[in-house]
């Protein structure tokens, strides 16, 4: 900044104060910038309102967090006994808490919808692959910090999760017990992993998480925000302003909107906290009320429902499931190789890798392949920006058979979400086998899949009838 | 600046300290990484357990906690014990061929995993992903089984079965069969989990 601004003659103490403040801190401008002056698109749905909602659910976790920290003791001897105290004796500690495992569900719930949204409308598309990336990476570190929180009450679920997720990394070959060794910081799940998580779930992972939310919020405004119909409206600008035509002000059209939903959302939030903040098991498993116990795992061990989906895909890859797989794999290649068009080399190439993609998934155990599909079932996300090529971003002017390929999508994801709550089955595990294989197809052919169809034409701008 | 010539001399001094901090950074990062091992004291628990074994009735099983992990004696039926070559065809590793250092010591390499063929001493911690199995000893179709399920073990976490001697089933998630850890009989009904030969 050059000169000094003064403020104009007769201003108030107000106006004084905060042009002072504007020479030494670029505050006014960070206002105009991020809400005043930042113009969101005018015809934002009901799908809009899930990235405001997730802001304000981490702001409560971290404070209800900060406050739960004050009485929980990280200590295998205590820990148990620490989060009864909180919730019998210690005021209002049963809300803090209740609020603090509620919420994480509520995270869940808000993430997963904000993440479909950018899905239908093609939110991760050029120029929003950043945007997309720090947001998968937030939810990466949500699952961090998920996994890492649940073990802390050290419950019987919260003991025998942490077994299993700790153990996962042991099936990695060659270096995996040391690995999983290094991770427990003990021969078994104990004190020192107790301790360790305690100190990734309070400090190491917010402060990445709280980077990657900055990150997320200043990509999102540096290339603007997408619509439900995917038209760029910065390039529909007033000639006189320069601002986008179909553009609002963030603040306060858009604020004024998340504020009504956020008191909605409150209202649903608070029923549950007050009446059913177990969830039905499902929030908090009925299991993790019985103080860990590691000479006995419970009847029925799942995970809490977030991570369901990911864990039916674990269970179901089973020997007959690697055996699919090398098959596809193998498929895959000669369909390449015979139609795809490559050159010799290229060709070469392909048979060479999946010979030894094949050969890798015969030689290592099926446990450890199970690890790598759960691990890149969430990695996949990270490659959607540049899997899907369709011409048009949004659900609305694709042709009607993508619609249905969504909603098979969706209907398979909750399916087995389903599943991975439920007891091992054998229909069970066959299903999830099938709807592993459609999670993958679903990303992995979107080159080929989202090309294909007529698609709708799409407006020059948006679609808006004022109410 | 993209008028401006490059210092070719000053460019590889940037470089060169550029790598030395970044060694200096790898070196400062190998005592908080060594930090997650396991501790002095972790390390140095662990003794063996000894098992009063006598009042164990046929069919039945006792847990003890060694080194943090459950350990199960089984104490099995004649009948339990006959059906066991019945089931090499069912299993994925009806000799324990698979890592045997590791899971099957020399002398618990046979039919029934054992050094007394009755009793069964194994570490009840699945080789999958470490939760413990639950007993199903009753015979008979029951939920998460097969309808002629002879008895054994149920992962509850994961689904895989085990028999009456810690076997694996096939295209069960678990890999190998349960381990069976280094013990010895001190006398007819005092067992040494821990260590194999006395000392």
């Amino acid at each position: 900044m050059a000169e000094l601004q003064s403020a104009p003659p007769g201003a108030g103490a107000g106006q004084k104060l905060l042009t002072w403040v504007d020479n030494r801190f670029p505050l006014s401008k960070l206002y105009k910038e991020h809400l005043s002056e930042y113009y969101a698109p005018k015809n934002f749905n009901i799908w809009y309102v899930f990235g405001s909602l997730a802001l304000l659910v981490l702001v409560m976790q971290i404070l209800t967090g900060i406050f739960l920290t004050m009485h929980y003791k990280p200590d295998a001897a205590k820990a148990f006994e620490s989060v009864e105290y909180i919730m019998r004796d210690v005021p209002w500690g049963w809300l803090v808490r209740y609020m603090h495992s509620t919420g994480a569900s509520a995270f869940f719930i808000v993430v997963y919808l904000h993440m479909f949204r950018g899905l239908i409308y093609g939110s991760y598309r050029k120029p929003r692959e950043l945007v997309w990336l720090f947001g998968c990476g937030i939810f990466l570190c949500l699952m961090a910090e998920a996994f890492m929180g649940y073990l802390l009450p050290w419950g019987q679920m919260s003991y025998w999760g942490a077994q299993v997720i700790v153990n996962l990394f042991a099936a990695v070959p060659f270096i995996g017990p040391d690995l999983a060794l290094l991770i427990r910081g003990d021969f078994v799940v104990g004190d020192a992993t107790l301790n360790r998580f305690f100190s990734f779930h309070v400090i190491a992972v917010p402060l990445v998480l709280l980077g990657l939310v900055a990150a997320h919020i200043i990509a999102l405004h540096e290339v603007g925000s997408n619509n439900p119909d995917g038209v760029e409206i910065k390039s529909t600008k007033d000639d006189k302003t320069g601002r986008p035509i179909d553009g609002i002000p963030f603040q306060p059209y858009y604020t004024v909107h998340d504020i009504f939903v956020s008191s909605v959302f409150l209202f649903i939030f608070s029923a549950v906290v007050f009446f059913a903040p177990e969830g039905g098991g499902y929030f908090l498993e009925f299991n993790n009320f019985i103080e860990a116990n590691p000479l006995k795992t419970p009847a029925h061990i799942a995970p809490v429902w977030y991570f369901t989906p990911y864990y039916s895909m674990l269970r179901a890859t089973t020997d007959i499931m690697v055996n699919i797989l090398a098959g596809l794999l193998a498929v895959g290649a000669v369909l390449a190789i015979l139609r795809g068009g490559f050159r010799t080399l290229g060709k070469i190439v392909i048979a060479v890798a999946a010979i030894i993609a094949v050969a890798a998934l015969k030689t290592f155990d099926a446990k450890f392949w199970g690890v790598v599909i759960m691990g890149g079932a969430v990695m996949i996300l990270f490659f959607l920006p540049w899997l899907d090529r369709s011409p048009v971003r949004s659900i609305r002017y694709r042709p009607d058979w993508h619609k249905y390929l969504y909603a098979a999508f969706v209907i398979f994801f909750l399916a087995l979400g389903y599943l991975g709550s439920q007891p091992p089955s054998a229909t069970g595990n066959y299903v999830s086998q099938i709807g592993t294989l459609v999670y993958f197809g679903f990303f992995l052919l979107m080159p080929w899949w989202s090309r294909v169809g007529t698609f709708k034409p799409v407006p020059e701008r948006v679609t808006f009838s004022a109410h | 600046m993209s008028e401006q010539k490059i210092d070719g001399g000053k460019r590889t001094w940037i470089i060169a300290s550029g790598c030395a901090g970044a060694i200096g950074a790898g070196f400062v990062a190998v005592p908080f990484v060594s930090s997650f091992q396991p501790s002095e004291r972790a390390r140095a628990a662990g003794a063996p357990v000894e098992v009063d074994i006598g009042g164990l009735k046929p069919g039945e099983k006792l847990t003890v906690e060694w080194r943090g992990k459950p350990v199960w004696v089984v104490r099995r039926t004649p009948e339990q014990l006959a059906e066991l070559p019945k089931l090499d065809p069912l299993l994925a590793d009806p000799k324990s061929k698979r890592n045997p250092d590791e899971f099957t010591p020399e002398y618990a390499r046979n039919e029934n995993r054992s050094r007394k063929p009755e009793y069964l001493v194994v570490v009840g911690i699945c080789t999958h992903l470490g939760c413990s199995p639950s007993d199903k000893f009753v015979p008979g179709a029951q939920a998460s089984l097969p309808d002629n399920w002879p008895g054994g073990f149920l992962c509850p976490c994961h689904g895989s079965t085990f028999d009456m001697a810690g076997r694996v089933y096939k295209d069960k998630p678990a890999p190998d069969n349960l381990e069976v850890p280094p013990h010895m009989y001190l006398t007819d009904s005092r067992l040494l989990i821990g260590e194999a030969t006395q000392a």
